[in-house]
C-alpha cells in the first residue's frame, strides 16, 4: 500500500502524483522544509538548529568548509542519520516518521563512492533500478538514458573497478537520477576531480536540473562551483547557516568592484586628476598605488588610463577585483575557507572519529 | 511487500554475481576445508579406528559432515560480516537509502549467504564421497541440506551481529581466532565429543554447530550422539535467535 503510493510518485503517474503533492504539501512550491534541525555527536554539535526552505526546481547549494556540518545535514535529510532535535520534511514527508516515503522521493550521490566495484556500470544501475521497484523494460530504457546523459554508454559493460575517478562520479550521478527522484542530493559532487572533469560534471548537473526539472541540493566547499551552479547558496559555518541568498545578491553585500592603479610617478597626482569622475565611490592611496571603488570596473578602465595620460601620470599596472563568494564567506565567518578548514580539521583530529 | 521481496531477490542476485565472478575467492575459501578433509582423512583414516567412532564407520565418513559444518561456519560468518565490506566500500549507503524495508535487506543478504555457503558445502560433500565416504541414501542427503540451511542462517546472524557493532575490519582476526576456531574445534567436527574432559564437553553443548554437525552425521552416515529431532530443534531455535539478534543490531546501527 505504502509502496504503491511511492511507486506512483516515482514513476511519474502524473495525475496521481499531483494529487498526492497537493495533499501532502500545503505549500506547493516547497521541496524541503527544515525547522530547527539539530544533530549532536557525543558533545559535538554538527548541525545547530538550522531553519531552511528549498523550493521545487531549485538548484540549491550548501557552501562551507569541511566539517561545517553540510554532510551531516544531508545525511539527516536522506534518512541516513536520525536528528537529535528539530524536524524536516522532504517532498512533504517527515524525515523521521516517513523514512520510506522520503527514500522513494529522493536520489543521493554520497561524498564517498558507493558503487559495487565488482559489478559493471550497467549492473550497478540495474541493481539500483531493482531496489527502487522499476520494471525490467523501464530499467532498460532509463539505463540507456542516464548513461547517455553522462557519456558512459560505451563503458557500460566494464567493471567499475576499472573506471577512473571521474567516470565513477558520473556513474553515481547517473544512478542518483535514474529513478526520477523529485529531489537529488549531491554531496561534494566534484571533490578530488581535475578541472576538466569538474567542468563536465557541472554541465551534467545543470542539464539535469533544466532538462529533467529535478530539485537539486548540493554541498561544496568550492566557491566557484556554488557561484556557477546554484540558484541560491547557503553559507554554512559551525553547523549554522550564516548567510543565504543568490550568489549575485551575496556578492552585492560586499559592494563594488575594486580597481588598483599602480603608477610610476605620483599616486597623489593621479588621485587629484580623477576627482572629476563622479562614478568613483571612494579612493585610497597606498605607496605608489591608487585603489578605487567603482561599479562595472572593466568599463571604466579606458577612461582612467586616458585621464592619467592627459595629466602626465604613467601607469605601470592595472588590477581589477570583482567580489567573489570567497569575500562573502570572509565577511560572514571572519576567515577564509581554507583557514577555517584547517582549524576544523585540527579539531577533528583530536576527537575520537567515527566512520 | 511485493517490492520488498523483489528487492531481497535483487540483493540475492548481486551476491550470486559477486560470488561467481570472484572465482579466486571461491577456490581460496574452499582450500582450507578441502585440505582438512583430504589430509586428516588420509592421516587418521589409515590407522586403527579412533575410539568413539562407531564400528564399521570409516574416519572419512565421520569427518566429512564435520568439515561440511566447518565450511558452513566459516563461509556463513564471513557472509554476515561482509556487511562490513559494503560499509568500508560505501555500497551499504546505496542499499540503506533505497526505499526498501530493513527486513528485506537482511532477508536478501541471508538468502545470498545461505546459497553461497551451501554451494561450498556441496563441493566438500562431493569431495568426501570421492575420498571414500559412504552416504546413507538420497533422503539422507536431502535431509542434510535442511540442516545446512539452518547452520548457515545461524552463523550469518552471528556475522551480521558482529558487523553491526564493529566500526571497521580491525576486529576481524579477533573474531576469526577467538570465536570461529573455538566454535569449530568444540563442535565435534574432527573427533567425538566424549574425548573431551567433561568441563570442556559442557562448553560444546552450548555450541549450535555441535548439533549441526551431529544432525549432518545422522542424515549423511546414519550415526550420531543426540536424537536427530533434538539437533533440528536446537538449530531452529539458535537460527531464529541469532538472525533476530543480527537483524536487531543491524536495524539500530546508523550509516556514518
Amino acid at each position: 500500500m505504502t509502496w504503491n503510493k511511492s511507486v506512483n510518485t516515482l514513476m511519474g503517474g502524473t495525475a496521481c502524483k499531483d494529487a498526492l503533492m497537493n495533499n501532502r504539501n500545503p505549500r506547493e512550491d516547497v521541496a524541503i522544509l527544515i525547522k530547527g534541525l539539530t544533530k549532536r555527536f557525543n558533545g559535538l554539535t554538527a548541525v545547530d538548529a538550522v531553519d531552511l526552505n528549498i523550493k521545487k526546481g531549485e538548484l540549491f547549494g550548501l557552501l562551507g568548509p569541511n566539517g561545517a556540518g553540510k554532510s551531516t545535514l544531508i545525511k539527516m535529510l536522506t534518512t541516513m542519520l536520525k536528528p537529535t532535535g528539530g524536524s524536516a520534511t522532504v517532498w512533504g514527508y517527515d524525515i523521521a516518521r516517513e523514512r520510506n516515503e522520503v527514500r522513494s522521493s529522493i536520489g543521493v550521490v554520497f561524498q564517498d563512492p558507493a558503487l559495487d566495484t565488482m559489478l559493471t556500470g550497467r549492473e550497478n544501475l540495474d541493481f539500483h533500478g531493482r531496489m527502487y521497484g522499476m520494471s525490467s523494460s523501464l530499467r532498460k530504457k532509463r539505463i540507456e538514458d542516464v548513461l547517455e546523459l553522462v557519456d558512459l554508454s560505451d563503458k557500460a559493460k566494464i567493471k567499475v573497478e576499472d573506471y577512473s575517478g571521474g567516470m565513477r562520479r558520473r556513474l553515481e550521478i547517473a544512478r542518483g537520477l535514474m529513478h526520477h527522484p523529485n529531489v537529488l542530493f549531491l554531496d561534494e559532487p566534484t571533490l578530488g576531480l581535475d578541472v576538466q572533469t569538474r567542468r563536465h560534471i557541472w554541465q551534467y548537473i545543470l542539464s539535469m536540473n533544466q532538462r529533467e526539472g529535478v530539485t537539486i541540493v548540493l554541498t561544496t566547499h568550492y566557491m566557484e562551483e556554488a557561484d556557477y551552479l546554484c540558484d541560491r547558496v547557503a553559507i554554512v559555518d559551525n553547523g549554522r547557516i550564516v548567510a543565504l541568498d543568490t550568489p549575485d545578491n551575496l556578492k552585492d553585500l560586499i559592494g563594488a568592484d575594486t580597481i588598483t592603479l599602480e603608477t610610476q610617478n605620483g599616486a597623489d597626482q593621479l588621485q587629484q586628476s580623477l576627482q572629476s569622475f563622479d562614478w568613483i565611490k571612494s579612493t585610497s592611496i597606498s605607496a605608489e598605488s591608487v585603489e578605487l571603488q567603482v561599479d562595472h570596473a572593466q568599463l571604466r578602465v579606458p577612461q582612467l588610463i586616458e585621464a592619467a595620460y592627459r595629466n602626465g601620470v604613467i601607469i605601470r599596472s592595472v588590477g581589477l577585483h570583482a567580489p567573489t563568494l570567497e569575500d562573502v564567506f570572509l565577511k560572514f565567518t571572519g576567515k577564509k575557507i581554507r583557514e577555517s578548514e584547517g582549524t576544523r580539521n585540527a579539531m577533528y583530529a583530536m576527537m575520537p572519529r567515527r566512520r | 511487500m511485493r517490492q520488498d521481496l523483489y528487492a531481497a531477490y535483487s540483493l540475492w542476485l548481486r551476491e550470486m554475481l559477486r560470488f561467481f565472478r570472484l572465482k579466486s575467492r571461491l577456490i581460496g575459501s574452499l582450500g582450507a576445508p578441502f585440505f582438512f578433509l583430504a589430509f586428516l582423512g588420509m592421516g587418521f583414516g589409515s590407522g586403527p579406528a579412533l575410539p568413539g567412532i562407531p564400528q564399521g564407520t570409516a574416519y572419512v565418513s565421520f569427518l566429512t559432515p564435520g568439515i561440511i559444518g566447518m565450511t558452513l561456519l566459516f563461509s556463513s560468518t564471513f557472509a554476515g560480516l561482509s556487511v562490513l565490506w559494503d560499509r568500508e566500500f560505501g555500497f551499504l549507503k546505496e542499499i540503506m537509502v533505497a526505499p526498501v524495508s530493513r527486513t528485506a535487506i537482511i532477508l536478501g543478504r541471508t538468502a545470498g549467504g545461505v546459497t553461497t555457503s551451501i554451494v561450498q558445502a556441496t563441493v566438500i560433500l562431493l569431495s568426501g564421497i570421492a575420498l571414500g565416504m559412504t552416504v546413507t541414501g538420497p533422503w539422507g542427503v536431502l535431509l542434510s541440506f535442511v540442516f545446512m540451511i539452518f547452520i548457515a542462517a545461524t552463523f550469518i546472524g552471528l556475522g551480521l551481529a558482529f558487523a553491526s557493532k564493529m566500526e571497521d575490519m580491525s576486529g576481524f582476526s579477533l573474531i576469526m581466532n577467538f570465536l570461529i576456531f573455538p566454535l569449530f574445534f568444540l563442535s565435534g567436527a574432527l573427533f567425538p565429543l566424549d574425548r573431551f574432559p567433561s568441563a570442556i564437553r559442557m562448553l560444546a553443548y552450548f555450541n549450535p554447530l555441535t548439533y549441526g554437525v551431529d544432525g549432518l552425521r545422522h542424515s549423511l552416515i546414519g550415526t550420531g550422539t543426540f536424537a536427530p529431532a533434538l539437533d533440528l530443534a536446537v538449530l531452529v531455535v539458535s537460527c531464529l535467535a541469532m538472525l533476530g539478534l543480527g537483524a536487531y543490531l543491524f536495524e539500530i546501527s546508523e550509516v556514518k
